[in-house]
């Protein structure tokens, strides 16, 4: 049975203790951050010093709060007065803690004799404890930013667990930089009574919340670990980064967090039996969540791929064919006659199916319905978009801009690109299989027409090829799992 | 037994058993191991060399002698009665008193051209994993190995096979068949059943030949901890 950890992320009001007048403090920041970004509840600043900070008044003491009126404490305090604050809030009401603070068992043998009071506390108190050393908490859906760094990112339904608070802050950033939001994101810190396996079981029975995304690099029990994420991957597609996966990395691991990593073989036989999805980097994990978040499952591992123009079509049939999880469908001769019809003849004829520059108005969203539609077809890469987008950008920024006529066909460029995003969505959609539209442009010219629509369409505009096909990879493995397991 | 249940070889202290103590255990298991039999003499060795199939393998056999091939004491491609007479009576008279109890362990040559390394170790983090690698000669400069946590069912052992690098070598090979997955994948099935013997610490299957698609173990170590024997 999962902790219930409705109090940390959706408490009905949050208690900071810790504030200060000065603005880099981290009480300062949390208490900033809450009153920032749209939380609806009533927060409670408690310090010392000053009688208001940012307008609100400053209570002396926990024991101010009303009762009732908080359900979560940030303790931005130090590890000698927290105890007693604990105590104090629990008598107001308070049923979870995220302790900021650092000190405890990352400090040395004290800090972790006071880690181990903190359990035993919150255990007699029946609390949530999360942290200590931790960054903090959000969910977009209530507008809960409580945490001492940004950014706060959008609404969204990936929900972040990590025993790295940095890269929180990387999930956070790239679903602002990508508009894929995130439902709720949580630094497990030192993880002293609640670790990344209870949010991510939290998150499976969650709502809010499609696809986990997590950060380790060491397990105290991994054989635990195993066996609550394997009960939870059915249910909730699980994405996991693992930090300390060689010999070098192990050693900065277990310097930065006191645990000691696991082998790496082991680590990944583990997480594929489990049906995770493990990614290498960063910014993979990233990619395999919101694809995981915003994409049907493939029926099988079957690719087309789509293009209006060459090199881009090779290169990543290349990429689908290395792949192990992917397979470059071939073309089936009835799908072939239907694009011939579609297509002047120079077209490729296979699979990747290369417009060579042949479409006209509306043939790219007739070809993507038309072969997310085929049976043969699993999957859908679409590439070659944007390119109408760049052209009127540098028309519409250039000299004779909007004389000769030409705001017209800027106008006309643009109002394709968004017409083919939707085109995409709409055959991902109707035909319920994963089109992933890839582009530099994502990165190059994020307000390309093409590019937010897709964002505007709630997906990722995969920056390469290259990305959206390992992001395929992901969800064609995950699909196979629980074809195979279900 | 430590409370998640995993234990320590390292903190309840191992000692391996010999190769036919070793090959019983997992034979008895249900994974495939190459015709053997224990005798005491070269008569007998000669015996059950006939039975087994020339060409055979001898190997001077005792819980003390760890090292085998290092001493010198396996002789492969023994192809004659003769030739299998004249390695007994050398393996017996190379043993040395420190080596306690020996015998000769007489089993048919089984060659192939593939060879896999399977296993179960216990990880101090997840407890009780079965191994499966590619063998032989170029095996530690390829470390082409993938693990799964025991026990496995049906699935995680084919899933333990697709995750090999090297496929190529389990399809058709130099004119022999595609490894049978579904037979290796009860080896790596019953790898995993023999960790909840408590008393096993581990196995090694180094190297399972392939042989007409078929892994057979050809040679076997269990480690036991050191205060039980498994049953």
């Amino acid at each position: 049975m999962a902790r219930d950890l409705t109090p940390l992320f959706e408490p009905r009001g949050v208690v900071v203790t810790g504030v200060s007048s000065h603005p880099g403090k981290f009480g300062f920041v949390t208490l900033h951050n809450l009153l920032s970004c749209g939380y609806r509840g009533d927060v409670f600043a408690v310090g010392r010093g000053e009688d208001t900070i940012l307008g609100r008044p400053v209570l002396t003491s926990v024991d101010a709060v009303p009762h009732g009126a908080a359900d979560l404490l940030v303790a931005c305090t130090p590890v000698s007065a927290n105890e007693e604050i604990i105590r104090s809030a629990a008598e107001r009401g308070v049923r979870a803690v995220f302790v900021a603070a650092g000190g405890y068992a990352e400090a040395g043998p004290e800090g972790a004799e006071a880690e181990a009071r903190l359990v035993t506390l919150a255990d007699e108190l029946d609390l949530v404890l999360a942290g200590p050393n931790g960054q903090g908490v959000t969910s977009p859906s209530v507008g809960l930013c409580a945490q001492i760094v940004a950014p706060f990112p959008p609404r969204g339904r990936i929900g972040v667990a990590s025993q790295s608070g940095n890269f929180v802050s990387a999930f956070q950033n790239y679903a602002s930089q990508t508009g894929v939001g995130l439902s709720r994101s949580v630094s497990a810190g030192n993880a002293a009574a609640t670790g990344v396996a209870d949010y991510l079981e939290w998150f499976a029975d969650d709502p809010e919340t499609d696809v986990g995304l997590c950060y380790v690099e060491g397990l105290d029990d991994g054989r635990d670990f195993f066996e609550r994420i394997r009960s939870v991957t059915p249910r909730m597609p699980v994405v996991v980064v693992k930090g300390g996966a060689t010999h070098g990395g192990q050693r900065a691991a277990a310097s930065h967090t006191g645990s000691l990593a696991t082998d790496d073989r082991v680590f990944d036989g583990m997480a594929r039996q489990a049906g995770m999805v493990r990614a290498t980097t960063i910014e993979a994990a990233f990619e395999a969540a919101a694809t995981l978040a915003t994409q049907p499952l493939p029926g099988g591992n079957g690719v087309l791929v789509l293009t209006t123009a060459g090199g881009w079509g090779v290169v990543t049939a290349d990429a689908v064919t290395a792949h192990p999880d992917l397979v470059l469908t071939a073309l089936p001769a009835d799908l072939l006659a239907s694009v011939d019809a579609l297509l002047p003849p120079r077209w490729s004829r296979n699979n990747p199916v290369d417009l060579a520059g042949g479409e006209t108005r509306d043939t790219i969203p007739e070809l993507l319905d038309l072969v997310a539609g085929h049976p043969a077809v699993d999957s859908v890469v679409q590439l070659g978009l944007g390119i109408q987008g760049n052209t009127a950008a540098l028309t519409r920024d250039g000299p004779f801009h909007p004389d000769y006529g030409l705001d017209r066909i800027v106008d006309f460029h643009e109002r394709q690109e968004q017409r083919y995003a939707e085109a995409a969505v709409a055959a991902a959609t109707s035909h319920g299989k994963p089109v992933l539209v890839a582009s530099e442009l994502a990165v190059a010219q994020p307000d390309n027409p093409m590019v937010t629509a897709v964002r505007e369409s709630g997906r990722l505009c995969y920056p390469s090829a290259d990305r959206a096909v390992v992001a395929l990879g992901h969800l064609s493995r995950y699909a196979a799992w629980c074809r195979a397991r279900t | 037994m430590t409370e998640n249940g995993i234990d320590s070889p390292t903190r309840r202290g191992t000692r391996t058993l010999s190769e036919a103590r070793s090959r019983q255990i997992v034979a008895d298991a249900g994974i495939p191991v190459s015709a053997w039999a224990t005798v005491g003499d070269p008569e007998a060795a000669v015996d059950v060399a006939r039975s087994v199939g020339l060409p055979a393998v001898i190997k001077l056999c005792g819980d003390a002698i760890a090292h085998k091939t290092e001493r010198g004491l396996v002789r492969l491609s023994l192809t004659s009665e003769d030739e299998v007479r004249k390695a007994a009576t050398e393996l017996l008279a190379a043993a040395r008193p420190e080596d306690g109890p020996v015998e000769l362990l007489v089993s048919t040559m089984v060659r192939g051209s593939r060879e896999l390394i399977a296993g179960m170790v216990r990880n101090p983090q997840f407890g009780p994993c079965v191994m499966l690698g590619v063998g032989g000669v170029l095996a530690e400069a390829v470390a082409d190995a993938a693990f799964r946590l025991a026990p496995l069912d049906r699935l995680d052992a084919h899933d333990l096979i697709n995750d090999l690098g090297a496929q190529a070598l389990l399809g058709e090979f130099r004119g022999e068949p595609a490894v049978d997955r579904n037979a290796l994948a009860e080896i790596l099935c019953a790898l995993g059943d023999l960790s909840t013997d408590p008393d096993v610490a581990s196995v090694d299957l180094n190297p399972l030949i392939l042989v007409d698609g078929q892994a057979v173990a050809v040679d076997a170590l269990v480690e036991a901890f050191r205060d039980k024997d498994p049953a």
